[in-house]
């Protein structure tokens, strides 16, 4: 970690987004993980994205729960309300937050431990409830903080740094959330930015859950010869699926891509995602396949990221719930209490 | 009808317990309710409690009823009567009657009564042969037992056949084909009563005008309206025995009061969460974000929920919980009534933590709490926690009616506008600016620049940042006591009942006790003993609790659980001397009776007291306690 606190100087002609500000108005305090620790890129990665898109910092919510992933929320977007929680219960504060006001964004993050062993139960009815949020995962397959056990998505077979294989099976969190019915499911690995970052940026233009699971090696405990989250490993592994160009709903599309190399995704907010295949073919609007087709690659051995999945045709948790377009935190008495007229009518009911 | 000839049958009006044993899931209970309120309308005080088993068919269900005159509603022991509908549960059932006593059964199958007691009445109606006879439909062959025994109560204790008729109207308005089969299996256990038995029986209720413009309903619901008054927006909550219906309540009043007009759109959510832990987390994020949010749930809740608890203790989250307590320990009796979560709730999570909680003794003021609660919670940022259990959160109480404000602004507690951090200078989460403990909350999105800051359950300073300094670790866990005092001041004041003279003794409790001990003291008054009552109605404690202790040579806790919880909590917290705090527990699981609070106590002075024999005397010569209570 670094000890020096961090300069507040930049260049004077640093690019600014649409709201006049810089790549520095997104940044938050100096990191504290180790050098070279995956999760800074995936930190870097957001403050990159939400400069891109100009969404004003002080509109984020960014929650955690316990971890090193979870720390991050403190180096990226100083400007922004920050709620580190409790280990593995991120998703109930993210709900009950949503909930309460439906016009931030919500960027949950949390790690392998947060997510797929002590907060499995909570992730899995975050996806089920279609919280409009982006949930991001810092995948690193070990418990860095308690100094390298196992976690649930360490792989079977995989060497921990005392070089012994992990005897149990792994749990597949993008497989999960497929399963549980996110509408937008990507892997990716901190080490590449230029696939995270429009990823990332697709995510929150996104409506309704978005999971990325991010690969994102420890470099202390998980990064030796034989494990299956190092460095080396991923990159050796990784297959690639697609490449996603991102366009914001204002940007002019000026970009040719050649018939048939690319699909393109409306979202919500009318933005654009160009989706240029790589491997094998397959409808990333098809849940199924996507299903199926992660399980494959697994079997083979190969680490699948981009973009698997994506649904923009559904209803986040708000619509099903049917609340009013105002958010709650918002509603005033005069919109809340009936009064003591209608109080006294209760009353009656009850004699 | 059988009569006993040896007992005393002098008329009682307005002051009998029946109790009506019955088959889980056969559609006694409404039933049973319609007897309760119709007795609730003739204005004479009623106090229905239903016996249940955590079973949803089949299982020995119980629905007692006291009636009594002088308003004295906690449950009594003494059944004079009992509408025996339960095979399975038959001599438990029999045997539950006083002497001389009735009991009312189905004779349509011969059944020997010699083979049992002879010092009760034995009333046999044939009902199912009544019903058979009558009715075509099997559905209605059963649940319109039910109501023949009704029918059959109203001639057999004088009730008023035009009230039962307009509650029947009024609980199916709209269908008249369910009012004119009602009413009709009503005639046909009157009827039947009237041409077969002499009545009314010795015990039976007369048109009383004792309840003026009270009402009668449960705790939990009177719970649930509280938040849609007080403006909560969102409940989050996981299905538990006996807090459920208290956000049923809360959907229902919501569903009918708080739909926009204009879209058909919701201003509330209600969100089932899939456990405890993730409902209170539920709610902590949703005050954090500024929404008003509670949830609601019982013992095995709060277990789950201690985690999140001491999050929102320490980095200073609104949390607005409602704990309808049931008989622990884990499971424990789910159906039964207890006040066993006192030190659960209290000190609820690991480190120094501890909470506000709030007493509710009626639905009344199960109302009021629920309102006060969140006024309480984002004043001083924090959770509180409403204890009521399942006796008064899911039986019907007769209590005053509910009563709002409306020049009532809600408490939204320190809260920084946009305008408020643009005139600041330096803003601090956990600054003490004001010397009180509370520091000043801004929710998220709202300043460019100013005010976003970091909850966090880690240690940290004024300005919410991670800090592992002793010096800003003790800073912020004194100010946390400070901020407790405060509270003390606004908290719910204890109620106190002072004797005539001022007594050497005195006694405290709390919650729904309040009955009971109303008849206790009475009953303790005519033995010739007089006691200060005080009832606690928040925790931490006024500086009242501590005084009244003081001042009186011994003072008894009533509560309904084995540790003696309260008192534990007031020596704990007061520094009390415990020898001057004496116990009186009882936890079986039903409510806490006047008899034996009276008993208990008159047993306990008299240990204390050998000398003074004036009161013991006088008890030997009139009898039990409740025979007492009945003369006067």
């Amino acid at each position: 970690m670094s000890y020096i606190a961090k300069p507040k100087f930049h260049h004077p002609k640093l690019p600014v987004n649409d709201l006049g500000l810089t790549q520095r108005d997104y940044e938050g305090s100096l990191s504290t993980l180790c050098a070279g620790c995956g999760h800074d890129s995936i930190s870097a990665a957001i403050v990159q994205a939400c400069h891109g898109l100009s969404i004003e910092p002080h509109k984020v919510a960014k929650l955690s729960g316990i971890g090193c992933s979870s720390k991050t929320p403190t180096y990226f977007l100083n400007k922004a309300h920050g709620f580190n929680s409790v280990h593995g219960r991120m998703p109930s504060i993210a709900t009950g937050a949503n909930v309460a006001n439906k016009e931030l964004l919500y960027i949950g993050m949390s790690g392998d431990g947060d997510t797929a062993s002590i907060g499995l139960g909570q992730f899995s009815h975050a996806v089920r409830r279609k919280l409009n949020m982006v949930y991001i995962v810092a995948n690193n397959g070990t418990y860095g903080l308690t100094k390298g056990q196992n976690s649930a998505t360490t792989d079977p077979g995989s060497k921990n740094k005392k070089g012994v294989d992990n005897a149990l099976e792994a749990i597949d969190i993008a497989g999960l959330a497929l399963q549980l019915g996110a509408t937008f499911v990507a892997r990716s690995f901190s080490g590449d930015k230029n696939q995270l970052e429009p990823l990332l940026k697709a995510a929150i233009a996104h409506k309704g859950f978005a999971l990325i699971d991010c690969l994102s090696p420890c470099v202390t405990f998980n990064n030796n010869p034989g494990s299956t989250k190092s460095y080396d490993y991923i990159r050796e592994h990784n297959e690639t699926l697609n490449r996603t160009d991102f366009v914001p709903m204002k940007e002019e599309i000026v970009t040719h891509y050649e018939p048939g190399s690319s699909h393109e995704v409306c979202l919500h907010d009318g933005s654009v995602l160009h989706l240029h295949k790589l491997g094998d073919e397959y409808d990333v609007g098809n849940r199924i396949d996507a299903l199926h087709y992660l399980q494959r690659k697994q079997s083979e051995g190969k680490v699948l990221t981009g973009l698997l999945y994506i649904n923009t045709d559904t209803s986040d948790l708000h619509e099903i719930e049917n609340t009013v377009d105002k958010p709650l935190n918002q509603l005033s008495k005069a919109d809340l209490c009936p009064g003591n007229a209608v109080l006294q009518n209760i009353n009656e009911s009850f004699r | 009808m059988k009569v006993v000839k040896s007992i005393d049958h002098s008329v009682r009006i307005n002051d009998f317990v029946i109790k009506f044993a019955n088959v889980n899931g056969t559609g006694s209970a409404s039933a049973n309710h319609l007897f309760a309120k119709s007795i609730f309308r003739m204005g004479i005080p009623v106090s229905p409690r239903n016996i249940f088993p955590s079973n949803i068919q089949g299982m020995p269900t119980w629905y007692e009823v006291r009636v009594n005159e002088n308003g004295y509603l906690g449950r009594k022991e003494a059944v004079d009567m009992v509408v025996a509908m339960n095979a399975q549960s038959f001599l438990d059932d029999v045997n539950s009657v006083e002497p001389g006593g009735y009991l009312l059964y189905d004779s349509s199958n011969y059944l020997d009564t010699a083979q049992y007691r002879n010092n009760i009445n034995w009333i046999g109606i044939p009902i199912s042969e009544i019903c058979l006879r009558e009715f075509s439909n099997p559905k209605q062959r059963q649940l319109f037992k039910n109501i023949v025994y009704v029918g059959a109560l109203i001639a057999l204790l004088d009730i008023e056949f035009s009230v039962v008729k307009d509650l029947v109207k009024d609980q199916f308005a709209g269908k008249e084909k369910l009012i004119t089969s009602n009413v009709f299996a009503l005639e046909l256990g009157c009827q039947w009563v009237k041409e077969n038995i002499k009545c009314p029986l010795n015990i039976r209720v007369k048109r009383a005008n004792k309840l003026k413009d009270k009402i009668l309903i449960d705790g939990n619901e009177a719970a649930g309206l509280g938040c849609v008054y007080a403006g909560a927006t969102i409940a989050a909550w996981y299905p538990i025995t006996p807090s459920t219906s208290l956000v049923d309540a809360y959907s229902k009043y919501c569903h009918r009061l708080r739909i926009d007009p204009g879209s058909g759109k919701k201003k509330f959510s209600i969100l089932q969460a899939e456990d405890e832990l993730s409902a209170m987390g539920m709610v902590i994020g949703a005050s954090w974000n500024g929404a008003r949010a509670f949830t609601a749930t019982s013992g095995p809740g709060v277990s789950l929920m201690s985690e999140f608890l001491g999050l929102a203790y320490y980095a200073e989250v609104p949390v607005v919980l409602f704990n309808v307590q049931r008989g622990g320990p884990s499971t424990g009796m789910p159906t039964r009534t207890q006040q066993s979560d006192l030190l659960a709730t209290a000190y609820a999570s690991h480190g120094d933590s501890k909470h506000i909680l709030l007493f509710p003794a009626n639905p009344a003021e199960c109302f009021q709490m629920a309102t006060e609660a969140f006024d309480i919670a984002e004043r001083f940022q924090t959770p509180v926690i409403t204890l009521s259990d399942l006796e008064l959160g899911m039986n019907d109480w007769i209590s005053d009616r509910l009563e709002w404000d409306d020049a009532t602004a809600y408490d939204r507690g320190k809260v920084l506008s946009a305008d408020d951090l643009g005139e600041l200078e330096d803003w601090g989460r956990y600054k003490d600016i004001d010397g009180d403990g509370i520091g000043y909350r801004t929710y998220p999105g709202t300043h460019p620049d100013k005010g976003a800051y970091f909850t966090r359950g880690t240690s940290h300073n004024t300005y919410a940042e991670y800090s592992e300094k002793g010096e800003d670790y003790v800073e912020g866990m004194e100010r946390l006591q400070r901020k407790f005092n405060t509270a003390v001041k606004v908290l719910p004041a204890p109620v106190i009942k002072p004797s005539e003279q001022n007594s050497l003794y005195g006694v405290i409790y709390y919650g729904t006790t309040e009955p009971a001990m109303d008849e206790a003291l009475n009953i303790l008054k005519n033995q010739g003993i007089e006691l200060d009552a005080m009832r606690i109605r928040a925790f931490p404690f006024n500086k009242d609790v501590f005084s009244f202790i003081e001042h009186h040579q011994r003072v008894f806790v009533v509560e309904q659980n084995r540790d003696a919880q309260m008192r534990t909590l007031i020596i704990n917290e007061g520094d009390m001397n415990p020898a001057s705090l004496d116990t009186v527990l009882y936890y079986a699981g039903l409510p806490i009776t006047a008899s034996y609070i009276s008993k208990t106590i008159m047993d306990k002075l008299q240990k204390l007291i050998p000398d003074n024999k004036t009161f013991i005397e006088r008890r030997s010569t009139k009898g039990s306690s409740d025979e007492l209570y009945c003369e006067t």
